[in-house]
């Protein structure tokens, strides 16, 4: 797997790093003190090659509690509410689409 | 089944003990995630989009009513409570924390059951025919040399590190339902003309990138051979797959730029040298491994009961008997199929519930034994014909009685974008669409055998290429976009579907199922023409045309 | 890194010799490939032992005509998920019956040493301390061999046979309730 100081970065909207806590595999984000959190809300926000850089490589150092990590697009609406910015992203953050058996 | 002896149980202990170590050393950062993740797949543990999977063995797909009722345990106590049946006759939980996987592969150890080389670069689940053993048309049971080389390659210490993942399935059948032409090594059990019984083997088959059909490279390798001849192909492909490329890695790569007989000459070369030494299998050995396979003692029944005669007047009930129940090679027994393809449902799932209530009806009906079949179906191998209206009654109350087995609405569907990390698109809302349009089970039937094979990546988990109709999900800007084929099969007579037209956004790819499905109904020679028999003789064409003509 | 030999960490009497650089006298050697096969002749009388250490992408046969002589054959594990040595290591023993030191080089970690071990490996150069100081441990975590190598363990194929055909079905008690 390429190493995430490799991968060519290019940030052209916001950002947040994302990666699966190494525990549980949860879905988690990379807030601005340097912790993990399952609330995109309080995820380190950035809009730059060099800041989504940096923010990377202190997050990829972290081997203990989270594994493949990585830049994850954000929307951010009007009211500065910060969402998935993708379809893989949403199903990360909410969940799968679909109801598992024996619920519709 | 196979009944683990002293040997087994061991092994699958050492393992949980070993692995709970590793995961150990992993949690105190002791071992890099780069060291430990090799190590976990080899024990069945992927990372997904939103946790841990846990994919786990049904060796050959045969499960007993204990170790079912163990799975349902283990969805309960350390998943969400249901469980997903694989196109390899596995199941995967999807929610197992990493923290909690050694005391649920302990609890699984008990009833025998493990993730053994369920993922990474070793030998995967050795799968046959979900109707082995039992199956009218089969010349004998091919599980028990699906055993013989299941041990033979667990924890193999020159195999475990392979340049890709490598598969092996067997089929004992002239109708082959193993798929074993996709496979790296297929074995087709056969009587040569002195009578005798020996293995086809092919080489080379698997889906993905690079689809390919397997190639005969032995028409007839004798039993006594199969350990050996089967090391010696390996040991070519650990040595000559590639390792330079992850998309080229697989021994259908390697048979392809050798060249299939160029590749058989340099197997035979190196089986020459160990043909006649240890793994050479005698009486004994084979003696040893069948009489820990046990087989129901069958009651002395005769076909049609009068149980069976009285329960045809009920139309519900027939229109059951008709699609989900096939013949058994015992007299007054039947084989039946249990869908778990019920009408907006996730393809392949079933709840912990219904694991429960499906183990205590095989202990009922089916002498403790279940079934797990690559279409994601399960099935009771050995039911007397007497207690089938009985037995339906209990399955329609659980869900798993519909009657679409091998329709349209009877989809194979790998997890797609909802779970799996690997996906470019979802797989199982499609599913759920087009189970939706063909609801109406008249209509289902009219269409007759239809097999959709549902793929949300070119990884081809859901076996998109050899499907009737095979949908592909990839992404175009952003969006989920589906690549359509027809005219792929599974079977001995095993195709590649042909590609109909450009791929279709999410919202109309079931329409083009619709349309093609119209399509059938007004080419097809004959009622009793097979879609794909229809496709074979017009061709892809007159679907594209109908298909694409408003798009 | 640590060499483990006979389960112990021990020091490393061979020295590696570079590709052109001159090989001392009197001297435990391991040489690369193209120098072992170019130098045969006149390292055969060596006083001290030669080794070589053989890349994981080229026949071991080659080496066939050299084995009875050579002390060491070296193998290589780029990484270690690249696992052709292990076939090379199984032909030398068991093919070439090659009864000098067979030696793992490159990423040798802890939860592949029982693998090397059954393959043919009698020393490893383990890349991390900890997981030499573990070598015992590590090469005693199964009991149970489903197939046979060449390294002498009893494998099931072999023990079942003795025993003849056996095997008790387990109790349903077994199974205890989550």
């Amino acid at each position: 797997m390429t190493s995430p100081l490799q991968q060519k970065l290019k940030v052209t909207g916001p950002v947040v790093v994302t990666a699966n806590r190494l525990g549980d595999g949860a879905v988690v984000y990379r807030s601005a003190d340097g912790s993990w959190t399952e609330d995109l809300a309080a995820a380190a926000v950035v809009t730059t090659t060099p800041a989504a850089i940096e923010l990377l490589t202190a997050a990829a150092s972290d081997k203990l509690r989270a594994v493949d990590v990585y830049v994850a697009p954000v929307e951010l609406t009007p009211q500065q509410q910060v969402l998935p910015g993708n379809l893989r992203e949403r199903i990360r953050f909410y969940g799968p689409t679909v109801a598992p058996p024996g619920e519709s | 089944m196979y009944i683990y002896d002293e040997f087994d149980r061991t092994l699958v202990d050492e393992r949980v003990r070993e692995f709970r170590d590793q995961v150990a050393r992993r949690l105190s950062g002791e071992l890099t995630e780069e060291e430990f993740k090799p190590l976990r797949l080899m024990n069945g543990v992927y990372l997904q989009l939103h946790a841990y999977m846990l994919r786990i063995a049904i060796p050959y797909g045969t499960l007993s009513s204990h170790q079912m009722r163990m799975l349902a345990h283990v969805a309960q106590r350390y998943d969400r409570g249901y469980g997903h049946f694989t196109t390899r006759q596995n199941i995967q939980f999807n929610w197992i924390k990493l923290e909690e996987l050694p005391d649920a592969m302990t609890d699984l150890a008990r009833a025998g059951l493990h993730g053994m080389q369920t993922s990474g670069n070793c030998v995967r689940n050795i799968t046959t025919d979900q109707w082995a053993g039992i199956a009218p048309d089969e010349i004998e049971d091919p599980r028990i040399w699906a055993e013989l080389l299941r041990q033979h390659l667990t924890l193999h210490p020159e195999f475990s590190f392979l340049p890709r993942k490598f598969k092996v399935a067997l089929t004992a059948s002239t109708h082959d339902r193993a798929a074993v032409k996709i496979h790296d090594i297929g074995l087709r059990m056969h009587r040569n003309g002195a009578g005798e019984t020996g293995f086809e083997v092919m080489v080379g088959g698997g889906l993905g990138r690079t689809p390919f059909l397997g190639k005969t490279i032995k028409p007839f390798l004798p039993k006594r051979d199969l350990l050996s001849y089967v090391e010696a192909i390996m040991r070519m492909y650990n040595q000559y797959g590639r390792r330079d490329n992850i998309y080229k890695a697989r021994i259908k790569i390697l048979v392809h730029e050798l060249g299939t007989e160029k590749f058989a000459r340099e197997v035979e070369e190196e089986w020459q040298s160990i043909k006649d030494g240890v793994l050479a299998l005698d009486h004994a050995v084979v003696a040893d491994i069948a009489a820990r396979f046990r087989y129901p003692g069958y009651e002395e029944l005769a076909d049609n009961p009068p149980e069976l005669a009285k329960a045809r007047e009920d139309a519900r009930f027939r229109t059951w008997l008709d699609n989900s129940v096939s013949n058994h090679k015992v007299a007054g027994h039947a084989i039946v199929t249990l869908s778990l393809k019920p009408e907006d449902g996730p393809p392949g799932d079933a709840t912990a519930a219904q694991m429960d209530a499906i183990a205590e009806l095989a202990d009922r009906y089916s002498y403790g034994e279940i079934r797990v079949g690559h279409e994601q179906n399960l099935a009771l191998p050995h039911v007397a014909q007497r207690d089938l209206h009985a037995l339906w009654r209990a399955l329609d109350e659980i869900g798993v009685a519909t009657p679409n087995v091998n329709l349209i609405s009877d989809i194979i569907a790998c997890p797609g974008l909802d779970y799996c990390s690997l996906a470019n698109a979802r797989s199982i809302p499609v599913a759920q669409e087009i189970t939706r349009r063909f609801r109406n089970l008249d209509v289902a039937r009219a269409l007759g055998r239809l097999h959709i094979n549902i793929s949300g990546c070119i990884n081809a988990c859901g076996h998109h290429h050899i499907g009737h109709i095979g949908i592909l999900g990839v992404e175009k800007n952003g969006e989920e976009y589906y690549q359509v084929t027809i005219g792929g099969r599974a079977d001995e007579r095993a195709e590649l579907g042909t590609i109909l037209g450009p791929a279709v956004p999410y919202g109309e790819i079931a329409d083009v199922v619709e349309d093609i499905a119209a399509a059938y109904l007004e080419l097809r020679a004959r009622p009793d023409e097979l879609f794909v028999d229809t496709v074979k003789r017009v061709g892809v064409d007159p679907f594209k045309d109908r298909v694409y003509a408003a798009r | 890194m640590p060499l483990v030999k006979a389960g112990h960490i021990v020091e490393d009497r061979f020295v590696r010799v570079l590709d052109d650089a001159p090989v001392p006298e009197g001297v435990a050697v391991i040489l690369p490939a193209a120098r072992l096969l170019a130098d045969a002749r006149d390292l055969v009388l060596r006083q001290a032992p030669t080794g070589v250490i053989w890349p994981n992408d080229r026949k071991v046969a080659e080496l066939a005509p050299y084995l009875d002589w050579i002390a060491v054959v070296a193998l290589v594990f780029p990484n270690f998920r690249d696992g052709r040595a292990y076939s090379q290591a199984r032909l030398l023993r068991e093919r070439h019956q090659f009864r000098g030191e067979l030696r793992a080089t490159g990423q040798v970690l802890r939860d592949q040493l029982l693998f090397l071990h059954r393959a043919g490996f009698d020393a490893f150069e383990v890349t991390k301390d900890a997981d030499a100081a573990a070598f015992a441990e590590a090469v005693r975590r199964y009991s149970v061999f489903y197939q046979p190598t060449g390294d002498g363990r009893t494998s099931t194929l072999t023990a079942r046979r003795a025993h003849g055909a056996s095997g008790t079905a387990p109790s349903p008690s077994e199974y205890v309730a989550g």
